[in-house]
């Protein structure tokens, strides 16, 4: 298994199995993307979006097949990939400020963190400008804000890591809809100033389709030359791969009819049960989309 | 406008404040008057009844024991027996406590070690460690290692199991996060779980005090020659109940203290404990 490929791709996903006992959750998964993106993951609750986000994380492996950022292949969790789930991602314990220091605290000694106090809270309070919270919240705990704020706080905690890439699993899922959009331009704004790269998921189409500039969906609904039957164990693969027209930031785009037209479509291929499409037709228009299929999984006709 | 919620009965019951006090002494009050009436009852028989003594007597024994001077020692008996308690107390409780902790977080974060403990940490814990106070004083001697051992015994597989499944219970989205964050696996361990089981490692202390008094009042009956729970057994060969009486009430009083100063300090120091 080779340890290092020689792409330029920031990300770099090679034929992912994963399988809980005997379900098959990703079956084939191939990807490449690109330093710079908003990649969005839509897909049918369940089909596996948070496993593939864990697998690149690092909390979880592979049943088979590799991951690469930045060339290199991946391990345990590491500085390298930032994160903020739906749920848990503040320290309970700590105030909002320390969250956001721990970034910079954790890698570091005692004595070496005593020395660099001013420092470090200096450039925690700078991140916490930069998500637009005030400093009368610096010294709140968690439990004192409101879910908004509290995204906003764990997106500051994990950019003062300033990470290759930022992994979101639904961040903004158990918010009201005006906050939710509000978080989004919000996003927005900060992966423009960062240069950021983000895998966002989520379950909603519009949003991803909103802040993406790549939406790609994942889904078990498909069919291939595997044949049926129940020994046939199909997992979800990347069924319609996107590339967005350069962000509109104003939210006046959802209402555009081939922004309409795509989230039709995409809902279509990768939520509606009943249309399976064969897997070598899928919409992978994206230019950086690839796709290796097994030979069962597509068979040569004559 | 009138309450909807009624004042004492039914599932949205809102007492005052002043009912709630009066509620919460009720029982009090009534336990003290059936004693009275009782002991009473008693005296008009015999004046000299020492099964319930009546609370002139109680008073007299209390400044017999806790303000007047030993004739032979010229110490205040009652003070020299709670402060020796306490001191056993104490340290069984602290050692204990940070045994469990130690054992407990490890053991929850570190497969290895669970492997290698846990099983043996369940067996201990089913040990009742009365049974193994004989053993201890054989092996260890009958001074004060001996009673404090057997609050330790008796508390950190307890204490242990406790913190063992409150780490457990913390999501694991937090050693991921704080692994992203940079920190190294002590670091995780120490730097972001410990400190947030601190509380519930003094909850399951509070828990736990019911029975480390049990233990050392135990080991002081057998074998001391101070401590309150000497003192108590101590005087029941003169069934002076006077003195147990007085002595027992002060164990409870100070439990309820300890319950209160620890359940204050989570409060106080530990705002986010019981929020999340
Ligand atoms: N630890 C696990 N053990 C066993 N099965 C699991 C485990 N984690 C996930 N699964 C299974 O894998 C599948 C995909 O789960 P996953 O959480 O990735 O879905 P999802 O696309 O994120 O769904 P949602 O939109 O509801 O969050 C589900 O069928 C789930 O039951
Ligand atoms: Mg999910």
């Amino acid at each position: 298994m080779p340890d290092t490929r020689p792409n330029n791709y920031l990300l770099h996903i090679d034929n992912i199995y994963k399988q809980y006992g005997d379900n098959m959750v990703l079956d084939n998964i191939d990807l490449s993307v690109n330093a710079g993106e908003l990649c969005t993951v839509v897909g049918p609750s369940g089909c596996g979006k948070s496993t593939l986000l864990r697998l690149i994380l690092g909390q979880e492996q592979a049943t088979s097949g590799d991951i690469f950022l930045d060339g290199k292949q991946i391990g345990l969790p590491d500085t390298q990939r930032g994160v903020v789930f739906q749920r848990y991602s503040l320290f309970p314990h700590l105030t909002v400020l320390d969250n956001v220091c721990m970034g910079r605290r954790l890698p570091q000694s005692w004595a070496e963190n005593r020395r660099q106090k001013k420092l470090i809270i200096e450039e925690a309070t700078h991140f916490i400008e930069k998500v637009n919270l005030s400093v009368d919240d610096l010294h709140k705990y968690p439990h004192e804000l409101s879910g908004g704020m509290q995204q906003r706080v764990a997106i500051a905690q994990a950019l003062i890591s300033k990470p290759r890439i930022l992994l979101m699993d639904e961040p903004f899922g158990a918010l009201d809809p005006q906050t939710r959009e509000y978080l989004q331009l919000f996003l927005l704004e900060i992966w423009e100033q960062q240069k950021m790269t983000i895998f966002f998921v989520t379950h909603d189409l519009e949003e991803a389709a909103f802040i993406g500039t790549r939406m790609f969906a994942l889904s078990q609904y498909y069919t291939d030359d595997r044949g049926e039957g129940d020994s046939i164990n199909r997992g979800a693969k990347i069924v319609a791969d996107h590339r967005l027209p350069p962000v509109a930031s104003s939210s006046e785009i959802k209402h555009h009819p081939a922004f309409i037209k795509l989230i039709e479509n995409i809902r279509q291929a990768a939520f509606d049960p009943t249309f399976l499409q064969h897997a070598k037709d899928f919409n992978l228009k994206h230019p950086d989309a690839f796709q290796t299929l097994t030979a069962e999984e597509q068979q040569t006709s004559f | 406008m009138k309450s909807i919620r009624p004042k004492l009965f039914g599932l949205h019951a809102a007492p005052s404040f002043r009912l709630n006090i009066l509620l919460a002494s009720l029982p009090f009050i009534l336990l003290i008057a059936a004693y009275l009436i009782a002991a009473d009852i008693r005296h008009q028989d015999n004046p000299q009844d020492k099964l319930m003594p009546s609370v002139s007597q109680m008073v007299d024994a209390v400044d017999r024991m806790a303000f007047t001077e030993d004739k032979r020692t010229g110490q205040y008996l009652m003070l020299e027996d709670t402060l020796s308690s306490l001191k056993r107390l104490a340290m069984g409780v602290v050692i204990a406590a940070f045994i469990g902790l130690l054992l407990g977080l490890n053991m929850a974060m570190f497969p290895g070690l669970q492997a290698t403990l846990f099983s043996g940490v369940t067996f201990v814990s089913m040990i009742p460690p009365l049974a193994i106070l004989p053993i201890l004083f054989i092996v260890v001697g009958i001074d004060e290692l001996a009673k404090v051992s057997l609050i330790v015994i008796g508390l950190f597989p307890l204490i242990s199991r406790d913190i063992y499944l409150t780490v457990k219970k913390l999501p694991t989205e937090q050693v991921t996060k704080a692994l992203t964050l940079g920190a190294s696996e002590l670091a995780v361990v120490y730097r972001i779980v410990l400190p947030q089981i601190i509380p519930r490692l003094i909850d399951s202390i509070r828990l736990s005090l019911g029975a480390a008094w049990l233990f050392l009042i135990a080991s002081e009956a057998i074998a001391s020659t101070d401590g309150l729970g000497y003192r108590i057994f101590l005087v029941r060969r003169y069934l002076a109940m006077d003195v147990i009486i007085p002595y027992v009430l002060w164990v409870t009083v100070l439990g309820f203290l300890f319950d209160w100063l620890l359940r204050w300090g989570v409060a106080r120091f530990f705002p986010w404990y019981h929020k999340t």
